[in-house]
């Protein structure tokens, strides 16, 4: 994990009206295993500092890492981040970090990816890993997020349907021509959309506390093995 | 590189002594889980404590409300930097449950219902520093804060506060549990920032 690095912004794009994501070239980072974070810390003139981890979307073992940052409106990082770091900034990073949620090649498994609003970032690293290994594994994702504008990394999502399988649910209001009316995932659209526990799927769900909660508590039911769901989860309650 | 970043100012400046350096206060209580939510009946809960000679030393839930009871009032710092201030907790002090407890071990493995676990050091539990808590700002303990009963050890980050803990098993070395083989520090003070490794 080591020290503090120092990473410059190479380029942003608004994924989303609360949302962007940020490339960094951190210089001996040295690449990370899909579903990792990273603590970034920002420093004022006066030597204040303020330190925040994100999800890293990115997992590609270059020295390049991709975070995608959502707005808290109360938030004293995510607005500086989301509004004000522009090309050419410098921040510093430290990590990766973690070695719980995440998605190596060699997993053979099934996996099925389960993920609320900006939750889907660790799922994005993830579902890019496994496309660049040109890996068999079934992958699924369920993708629950407010309306269709809220969806970070639209285009390169749809563009890889060949390697994973997708259901999206939309809370709030649903594209255009849309089959069903918004609402969020049940128990019975959980178990209608994911792979069932007799394939003993590896499944990730990471989102909001209580959209974590929810739906981990129905895998429990649906007779998923606990050790077998993996969570992480934002906010508080 | 620079040493500021350009166009932070910083917005809460919390300088509270109480706070740990790198913390931030939060109002609100986030919870961090790995896994699923263990559910777990009164009716089926026990905790032990386990040593190297094999004895075992349980309580039932009955057993558990029978003993002396604490308030304890307390500061709690999670690891992923949010920092609550006077807590309410009700619990029994760890002092109580090894009273009859003989051991010539140092180390503890904090095992959980739903399978965590997570070391510390004996010295670390006595003496005032622990308890087997069950109760939050005046109601039982919801169980995706660790409830029925967790463990709390207030002057470590939060993840050594094991949640819906089941029992502790007395060890020779200091073996790291679960978090502790996935990064964070073999110790976990606040005050040193013992975040990773």
């Amino acid at each position: 994990m080591g020290r503090w690095k120092s990473g410059r912004v190479v380029s942003t794009r608004e994924e989303t009206p609360s949302g962007r994501s940020i490339v960094l070239d951190v210089p001996g980072w040295g690449g990370n295993i899909a579903g990792q974070h990273v603590d970034v810390r920002l420093t004022a003139e006066d030597g204040y500092t303020a330190t925040r981890s994100y999800s890293i979307a990115s997992a590609d073992g270059s020295d390049r890492i991709e975070l995608a940052v959502d707005r808290l409106p109360d938030g004293e990082v995510s607005p500086f981040l989301v509004d004000v770091l522009a090309v050419g900034d410098e921040l510093e990073v430290r990590g990766p970090l973690g070695g719980w949620f995440v998605w190596k090649p060699e997993q053979t498994e099934p996996v099925q990816l389960i993920a609320g609003g900006s939750g889907i970032v660790p799922i994005v690293a993830m579902i890019r890993a496994h496309a660049a290994a040109g890996s068999r594994a079934r992958f699924e994702l369920l993708y629950s997020v407010r309306t269709p504008s809220d969806v970070f990394f639209a285009s390169e999502l749809e563009g890889l349907t060949t390697t994973y399988g997708r259901t999206t649910v939309y809370t709030r209001e649903v594209p255009t021509g849309w089959p069903v009316l918004p609402g969020r995932v049940t128990r019975e659209v959980l178990a209608e959309h994911t792979i069932p526990a007799s394939e003993r799927p590896s499944v990730f769900v990471c989102g909001p506390t209580g959209f974590v909660e929810a739906i981990a508590d129905w895998l429990v039911e649906l007779g998923h093995d606990p050790a077998r769901v993996k969570t992480e989860r934002f906010g508080g309650t | 590189m620079a040493g500021f970043t350009r166009g932070f100012s910083g917005r809460q400046r919390e300088e509270s002594p109480e706070l740990p350096p790198g913390q931030f206060l939060t109002h609100d209580f986030p919870v961090l889980s790995a896994g699923p939510t263990p559910r777990v009946d009164l009716d089926e809960w026990e905790f032990s404590i386990n040593t190297e000679t094999g004895e075992k030393h349980s309580w039932d839930w009955a057993a558990l409300q029978a003993l002396a009871i604490d308030d304890v009032s307390t500061d709690i710092h999670c690891v992923t930097r949010w920092s609550k201030l006077g807590t309410s907790w009700r619990g029994v002090s760890l002092d109580t449950l090894f009273a009859e407890v003989e051991t010539s071990y140092d180390y503890t493995m904090a095992h959980s219902y739903g399978g965590y676990t997570t070391n510390v050091p004996l010295d670390d539990l006595l003496d005032g520093k622990a308890w087997i808590a069950f109760e939050f700002d005046g109601e039982p303990l919801d169980p995706e804060h660790g409830g029925p009963a967790r463990l709390l050890i207030p002057h470590l980050y939060f993840w050594k506060s094991a949640k819906w803990i089941r029992s502790i098993e007395m060890t020779a070395d200091d073996d790291p549990g679960f978090w502790e083989q996935n990064g964070y520090h073999i110790y976990g003070d606040p005050w040193q920032e013992q975040r990773y490794w």
